[in-house]
Formats: C-alpha cells, sequence, structure tokens
C-alpha cells in the first residue's frame, strides 16, 4: 500500500471539494464541515454526474445533475435511488497535508 | 434631550408598557430598568409549561438580551430597588446604582403568599412564582419522589400537572370542600378533579396545613385534624400578595396594592404603577389581560397622546393544563336575580354554564368544550343585550341543528372588531389582515407578527381557526410542507423569522429554527442563501458551498460534466471587435458547438471547468449570468432606429435595463423583453416583465413566461417616460424579490400573490421609491462574478484539480505533488 500525496488540507474550502485524478481515475475529496475529509470515485452512479460539484449536507452530497443523494463515508446512494459509488481511504499528517491509499498495483483501495 | 424613564421591575407588565412607549414615541425616554431576578423578561404564565415539558426556558423569553441592548436600555438585571428619593427623583439598588428619573414605573408585581406555619422555612418549601422555583422543582425531581402542592387553585393545579409530568406522585391539599372554587362552579370542579385523578393527581380536601415537618428538609405536612401526608417537596400555591414594599417605604399611598387612579398614577407626582402590585378601584389583578390593558394607558399617558382612563378589566381563566379544557369568566355562581343555561354532556364530559342577569352574560363556567368561550367572553364584556336569544349564547345558532360546533364556524361567524386574544387585545380583523398582506401561514407567525396567543397561549386554536377560515383548507396544508423536508416551516416563516431575529446564516436559521437535518439539504441551502442575501442585502455574506454548481462555477454544467459560457451582450447589440473575440475564445479552447441562445445570446458550449477562468479571461466581457438565478437578458427588437413601424427606441431601453439590473439576484431566472412597437417582435408578452412601446408611452406587462408552462402576461400598467418604465420594473422585481419563494417564476409568484397585491404593492411613487431604494442597495454590492474569480488566486484555484492529480505512478507521486505544491503557493502570490 503506497501512500500519495494528493495536497493541503487548506486546498480545499468546507463543505466543498477539489478533485485528484490518480491512474485512471477522477477522485473527489470533500471537506466536511468537521474538518474531516473522506474521497470517492468523482461519478455518481446513475448517470455520471460530477459529484465534487454537488452540494454537501453532513456527510452527504447531492449529485448535481439529478439529486441523487449520496453518502460519502460509505459511498451508499440514499433512498430513494439506489446503488453505490467507491470510496478510497484518506489520510492526513501533521504538516495537513492530504494522502490517498493506494494499492502497489497502482490501482485504489477500495 | 430625552426624559428619563426608571421601571423598577423586569416583569411582564412593566415591559409591556416600555415596549407600548418605544412603539408609540421611540426617541422621547432613556430608559432604565431594574429587575431582582438575573434574566431578560420572560413570561411567567408559562413557567407551568415549561414544568409540563412543553417549553423550554429559553421559548418563555419574551424580550432577550439583545432587545435592551438593541433599544437603547440600560438593563440592572439581579438589582433590587431599595430607595426612592422622592425631593431628587433618584432610585437607588442594592448593589448600589442610583439613577435619576424624570418619571418612575413601580412594576414591582407580587409575591407567593407563603402559608405562616410552623416549618415553612424548611429546605424543600417552595413557591411557585419565578423561574428559581421551577428550577428547583425540576431539580426535586430527580431526587425525589413525593410532592404535596398546597392550593387546589389554578396556580397549584398547574404546577401539580407539572410535577406528574416530571414522574413525582402529587398530592394536592386544598381547604374547600372543592378546587378552583374561585373560578369554577360544583359541577365544573367536580369533572375537572375526575379528569386530573385520572392523570395520577391525588387530592387531600378540606385540609388546614397545621405545620411542616421535618428536621432541615421537609419531610411530612401535619394537618390540623392531626392526619398527616409524607412529602419531600412541598410546593405552596395558596395565592399572591402585591409587593409594595418599595412604596410602603417611600410613603406612597398603599392599601392592598400601590392605589393608583384611572392614569396609573399614584399620590406621588410622576411615579406610577401598573400590574399586579398596583390596586385600582379597590381590584389588585393577578391575570395577564389586565397588566396588558393597564399597560397600554399608562404608555399613551406618558407618550403625551389622549387616552381615556382604565376602568379595570373584567377577566377570565382557563387552566393550561393538557388535555384539560376549562373557562370561566364573571360571575360564576347563580345568585337571586340570575338564570342560568346548562349543558351537561356526560359522555363527552361536556358542561357549559351561562348566567344571565336583566338580559345581559354576566358569567360562565366551561368544562370540555371552551370553544365558545371568546364569542361568550365577548358578550360578558360588551353587556350586549341576549334577550329572547338566550339560547343561542350557549347551544350556537340555530340550535339543536347541526353546525353549533364544527371548527372554524364560530370563527366565520365573528365580526372583525371581536378579540381573539383577549391577553394581547388582538381582534379577528387584525389577524386576518395580517395573514393577508403578509402571507402568513401559521399559528407562530401571526404570533411573531400580532402578537396573538403570545402570552397565556389559550387562543392558539381559536388563532388556527381563522388561519384556516382565511386560507381555506387547502392554503394551511400546503403551508405544512415546509420549504424542504428539512422543517415545516414555510417560505414566509423562514424569511419572517430572518427578518425578525435577524439571522444572517444559514446556520443560524437551521439552529434556531430547529432544522431536522443539521446541514440541510440541497433544496433549502440555496435557498436560504437567497433569502439572507434578499434580506440582509449588505450585511449576509455569500454561502458559495449553498450555491447550485452553476451558480457557484458561473456557467452551465451540461451533463458530460462540462460547461457552456454566455458573456452579457446588452441588449443583444454587439459588434465586429466582440465578435471576433468571441470567435477567437471558441477556436483557442476548442469550444465544440457555438449557438444563439433563446434570449439572442451567444453560448460557447462544451468548455471544460479548468479552462472557465481563462476563458472569461480571454473574452473580457462580463458574465451574462446565463446560469443564474438573476436577470438573464433583455431581448429586443430593433425598435425605432431601423424599424419603419418602431415608435419608441427598443434597443436603447433594453440596454438600458441590462445595464441596470444586471446580476441582480431573483427567486428565480427573471427574463425581460422591450418591443418597440404592439407587433411585439421581441415576444414581450411570455416575460417575466415586458415592455412595449406605444405611441407616446409604454406598456408594461407582468408574470409572462415562454418556458415550461408559457403564460401571456397581464398588463401592469402603461406609462408615459423612460424615467417611469425604469421605476416600475425596478420596483416590481424586488416587489418579486421580497415575496417570492425560491424557484418560483414571475408567471408562478403572479397568479399566486395576485395582480391586484401588485398593483397595490406599486400603487404610489412612494411605495415604489420604497422599493427602488430597497433594490439599489441590493445591487450596489454586487460585482461581477467572472472578474473576481479570475482576480482571486483562492477561488481560481478551485477550478483546477489538486496538485497531486499528475501523479502517474505512486513513488514519483509525493515529489511531483510537493514540487507542484511550490509553484501552487507562487501562484497565489501573483497579482
Amino acid at each position: 500500500m503506497k501512500r500519495i500525496l494528493v495536497g493541503k488540507v487548506s486546498d480545499i474550502p468546507t463543505l466543498r471539494s477539489r478533485t485528484v485524478r490518480v491512474g485512471g481515475t477522477e477522485v473527489a475529496v470533500f471537506k466536511l464541515s468537521s474538518g474531516a475529509l473522506y474521497a470517492v470515485e468523482n461519478s455518481c452512479p446513475h448517470k455520471n454526474g460530477k459529484l465534487s460539484e454537488g452540494i454537501v449536507c453532513d456527510h452527504h452530497v447531492f449529485c448535481p445533475l439529478h439529486d441523487w443523494k449520496i453518502n460519502v463515508k460509505d459511498g451508499l446512494v440514499q433512498a430513494p435511488d439506489e446503488g453505490c459509488v467507491k470510496t478510497f481511504q484518506v489520510e492526513t499528517d501533521e504538516t495537513d497535508s492530504i494522502y490517498l491509499l493506494v494499492e502497489e498495483t497502482g490501482g485504489l483501495t477500495a | 434631550m430625552k426624559r428619563k424613564l426608571v421601571l423598577v421591575g423586569n416583569g411582564m407588565a412593566g415591559v409591556w408598557c416600555v415596549e407600548h412607549m418605544l412603539k408609540l414615541a421611540p426617541q422621547r425616554f432613556e430608559v432604565t430598568i431594574f429587575g431582582s431576578e438575573p434574566h431578560p423578561n420572560y413570561n411567567r404564565i408559562l413557567l407551568s409549561s415549561v414544568l409540563a415539558g412543553d417549553s423550554s426556558m429559553k421559548d418563555i423569553v419574551l424580550n432577550d438580551w439583545d432587545w435592551y441592548r438593541d433599544n437603547g436600555i440600560t438593563l440592572h438585571a439581579g438589582h433590587t430597588v431599595t430607595k426612592i428619593d422622592k425631593a431628587k427623583r433618584t432610585v437607588t439598588s442594592d448593589k448600589g446604582v442610583t439613577v435619576p428619573y424624570d418619571e418612575l414605573i413601580l412594576a414591582t408585581g407580587s409575591r407567593a403568599f407563603i402559608l405562616p406555619v410552623p416549618g415553612a422555612d424548611k429546605e424543600g418549601v417552595i413557591a411557585f412564582r419565578d423561574i428559581k422555583d421551577c428550577e428547583t422543582m425540576m431539580e426535586s425531581a430527580k431526587k425525589y419522589k413525593k410532592a404535596v402542592v398546597i392550593g387546589g387553585g389554578l396556580l397549584g393545579l398547574e404546577a401539580a400537572r407539572g410535577l406528574l409530568n416530571l414522574n413525582m406522585e402529587v398530592s394536592v391539599v386544598h381547604i374547600h370542600d372543592y378546587v378552583m372554587e374561585r373560578q369554577l362552579d360544583q359541577t365544573a370542579s367536580s369533572m375537572l378533579r375526575t379528569e386530573l385523578e385520572a392523570q395520577g393527581m391525588k387530592f387531600l380536601l378540606q385540609k388546614h396545613t397545621e405545620q411542616i415537618l421535618g428536621r432541615d428538609r421537609v419531610t411530612g405536612v401535619k394537618f390540623k385534624d392531626g392526619s398527616v401526608v409524607e412529602a419531600d417537596l412541598v410546593v405552596m400555591a395558596v395565592g399572591i400578595r402585591p409587593n409594595v414594599a418599595i412604596a410602603k417605604d417611600h410613603g406612597i399611598e398603599v392599601n392592598r396594592g400601590i392605589v393608583v387612579n384611572d392614569f396609573l398614577e399614584t399620590n406621588v407626582p410622576n411615579i406610577y404603577a401598573v400590574g399586579e402590585c398596583a390596586e385600582h378601584r379597590g381590584v389588585a389583578y393577578g391575570l395577564v389581560a389586565p397588566l396588558y390593558e393597564q399597560g397600554d394607558v399608562l404608555a399613551k399617558r406618558l407618550c403625551g397622546l389622549e387616552v381615556s382612563g382604565y376602568e379595570g378589566s373584567v377577566t377570565s381563566t382557563k387552566l393550561k393544563v393538557s388535555g384539560v379544557d376549562v373557562f370561566s369568566a364573571g360571575q360564576y355562581r347563580e345568585a337571586p336575580g340570575t338564570r342560568a343555561i346548562k349543558v351537561v354532556d356526560e359522555f363527552d364530559g361536556i358542561y357549559k354554564k351561562v348566567l344571565i342577569r336583566d338580559g345581559k352574560v354576566v358569567g360562565a363556567v366551561m368544562f370540555g368544550d371552551t370553544s365558545d368561550s371568546t364569542r361568550i367572553f365577548k358578550l360578558i364584556r360588551t353587556g350586549e343585550d341576549v334577550s329572547g336569544r338566550e339560547k343561542e349564547v350557549v347551544l350556537g345558532e340555530g340550535f339543536g341543528g347541526a353546525g353549533g360546533k364544527s371548527a372554524g364556524s364560530g370563527v366565520a361567524a365573528m365580526a372583525d372588531d371581536e378579540i381573539i386574544c383577549g391577553c394581547n387585545g388582538v381582534s379577528k380583523g387584525a389577524i386576518v389582515k395580517a395573514i393577508n398582506e403578509q402571507g402568513l401561514t401559521s399559528v407562530d407567525a401571526i404570533k411573531a407578527c400580532t402578537g396573538a396567543s403570545r402570552s397565556c397561549g389559550g387562543c392558539k386554536p381559536l388563532v388556527g381557526e381563522v388561519l384556516q377560515c382565511t386560507l381555506g383548507a387547502d392554503g394551511v396544508t400546503a403551508a405544512k410542507e415546509g420549504i424542504c423536508g428539512c422543517t415545516t416551516l414555510g417560505r414566509d416563516e423562514v424569511v419572517e423569522a430572518i427578518r425578525s431575529m435577524h439571522l444572517t446564516t444559514s446556520k443560524e436559521v437551521m439552529n434556531v429554527l430547529g432544522w431536522e437535518n443539521t446541514e440541510g439539504c440541497s433544496k433549502c441551502r440555496p435557498a436560504l442563501n437567497y433569502y439572507l442575501g434578499m434580506v440582509w442585502p449588505v450585511e449576509h455574506e455569500e454561502e458559495r458551498e449553498s450555491r447550485f454548481v452553476n451558480e457557484r462555477n458561473h456557467a452551465n454544467i451540461q451533463k458530460d460534466g462540462t460547461y457552456s459560457v454566455i458573456p452579457r451582450i446588452y441588449g443583444g447589440v454587439t459588434s465586429p471587435q466582440e465578435l471576433k473575440r468571441i470567435a477567437e475564445v471558441a477556436e483557442k479552447y476548442e469550444v465544440p458547438l457555438v449557438k444563439f441562445t433563446g434570449g439572442q445570446r451567444l453560448d460557447l458550449l462544451g468548455v471544460k471547468k479548468e479552462d472557465l477562468p481563462k476563458v472569461w479571461e480571454d473574452l473580457d466581457m462580463p458574465s451574462g449570468y446565463g446560469y443564474g438565478k438573476a436577470l438573464r437578458t433583455v431581448k429586443t427588437c430593433v425598435g425605432n432606429t431601423f424599424c419603419r413601424f418602431g415608435t419608441q427606441d427598443a434597443m436603447g431601453m433594453g440596454i438600458a435595463i441590462e445595464r441596470r439590473f444586471e446580476r441582480l439576484n431573483t427567486p428565480a431566472k427573471v427574463k425581460i423583453a422591450v418591443s418597440g412597437c404592439p407587433r411585439n417582435c421581441a415576444e414581450a408578452t411570455i416575460k417575466d416583465f415586458g415592455i412595449v412601446a406605444i405611441d407616446g408611452g409604454w406598456e408594461l406587462h407582468v408574470g409572462g413566461n415562454g418556458g415550461v408552462k408559457v403564460r401571456a402576461t397581464d398588463l401592469l400598467c402603461k406609462v408615459k417616460t423612460e424615467e417611469e418604465v425604469m421605476e416600475y420594473a425596478a420596483a416590481y422585481l424586488q416587489f418579486y424579490r421580497e415575496t417570492g419563494k425560491w424557484n418560483e417564476r414571475t408567471s408562478e409568484w403572479l397568479p399566486r400573490v395576485g395582480l391586484e397585491t401588485v398593483r397595490a404593492a406599486l400603487d404610489t411613487p412612494e411605495k415604489r421609491q420604497a422599493l427602488v431604494a430597497r433594490i439599489d442597495e441590493a445591487l450596489q454590492v454586487m460585482t461581477d462574478p467572472w472578474k473576481e474569480i479570475i482576480e482571486t488566486p483562492s477561488l481560481r484555484a478551485t477550478f483546477e484539480e489538486l496538485p497531486g492529480s499528475l501523479a502517474v505512478d505512486a513513488s514519483a507521486a509525493a515529489e511531483a505533488a510537493a514540487g507542484l505544491e511550490s509553484e501552487a503557493a507562487a501562484a497565489v502570490e501573483r497579482p
């Protein structure tokens, strides 16, 4: 498992997200009001809407295309819709750098 | 020079009077208030509902600390006034503060009466009078089990009910053979007792307290007949006494209370008394309605307004105990010369009695169904002759038939001047007016706006009926849904709260109004952001995180995640240079599609998010707000500049309007069009605001839509000059901004509020100018969002991916990212 430095905590405004591309995958890293960071694949299971552009409430993001509600902690789509989006582990260190955890093979840990 | 007004007593009566004076003559007085309790002014009547768990302490505060500050009132909370110097005209508190006065109001209220029996000073023996007593009871309930309430009157029963809710075993001790004997006859009282016993209350009637038992803390109560009841907590609720010590000590005339005349004046010049401490024509009241009536008279008097004197109050009583409806007013016991009409329904537990003397209603008692109480109380107060229709008084019109008791029927028949809220003197007409004019849709909103049901809350059901009557059942039900799933509050209630409580952030709104989801949802967040900005255009800080993607990124997101860019082209009029520039940008950023929009503008479709700031920079044009809930375009025909039919300069007018209102936030997108003649080539009659030139003037059309639901405009009016067009456009847009729901187009809004309402809001130059002033305030703080993003590195950065995004393989990633970080830092310093 490798840690990839993707940026600084201060790069992401609260209740917003920034994207990062690792391998062929676009990942959205969200900062919640608590300051906690969560990362999911930046594509809504419905019509690939960019979740990074959604409105963040608590630990949910509303897809900007058709308002699907997704839990950024476990990637689960909330009722009445169904589905799941890939999540990724995020870590920070004392210098406030953000890391994504990546498998040795170059793929991403889900 | 302001006159110095000092109020001794920070309770309901005195503060009510001061509130009234602030409304009548805000600049006249410099106000200082002394209060013995360490709290701001609160609603003592609702202590029983705090105890019953229906309200929190916070809910019963009438005026919070901010209110005192905002009104420039000096409050000495926790200070008891101990000295009045009548010669020097000063008062001094126990903490040594001395304040001079020109006018002095004593509103010291009353004290709970503590039975002078041995042991009454033991720990665990309290009154039920203030927040501290209430807190003591709540604390005691955690540790102790057995409570004894001495006193079976109104206050005692409310305290007992509250203690039951706190899971204590409660016994009510009373010296009479039935409870509430001062308000109820024996029949009503025994029905009440049966109901309360069913709720778990025990009664010890005809018991005279002799001694409170216990070493330090109370352990029991001993009665004169020798019997004893165990108790861990004793609440004395045997009555109140006007608090007159300060008056008595300083030579102010005192009988039972501080003696006042019809203008609430004591025998000492410039000293007045209101509320429970005052005695007027031999009566010291212990209920809220008289206090307010007295306060109103005194406020007018002190503000120098003409006022007829206070003539005393007829009082009524309602027991504020859940599940029990009891009402009484006036004389309730039969006496020689009175005749009674009684209804007893043992099946539904309903009892009503109305006493009549000489054809006039003199009193009533009701149990189980008090829905007629307001109507009957009014008959008592007015002394109307009901001879020949006495039975209607009790049984309602067409008695014996259907509809006598159905919800709302009584309210519908009420005259406008009938009082709904007896405490605050709010008439049916005032409530209906508030509902219609302010668009109120809930009892709480009515309370906030008119004060009805603000005090004892007894009239709440009636206020609800007025609401239902006025809006129709549909209006009320629809409002219940709230602006989204996070709240049951509707748009008007939320906006009203933002205004009245001065809320300035979404977070504050959600906290204060008890949002179900603490951070809201995708529906309410953008709506709140708009409402906050509308109400506080200068103060509110735009919440980007609450904006829908289009308005946050200032471009329209398309289904593939790319964006479309529409620069502003005022009135649809452009130049070869501008066209060239747009063409060059389209080529440079490989824009896959260029298209004219429905509003005569050029749209560059398929731009990548990270390219947006660069595209804007190269275009060097203002944002056309093609994405915004804002003024989109002002479509024009060529007008009399070229057209052989044109009567006015449509292009000039369109450009002027677009420049005037560009960037304006509105509840939904706004489209405007200007046609230079009645042929209407700009299709102005399907726009939110349509302007059609006619010979010698302009027609102004409103509420049109060519979109989802086609709606042709209504003609608002005709005007002569371009200045008038501008003034009406501004006033109309601002009225829509202030009354529209988030996401509601004018084509939905106009039918909802009614064309006549809009016309009425714009019918005088004064009204229009006021609206224009407010729209100008909102417009004044707007800046071009594209420019702002281009020039603000931190905003611009959010359009780019994180630096780590270039990482190809895991090992190189850290280095690459670190390197990019320093570049990013350098970028931030760039001007």
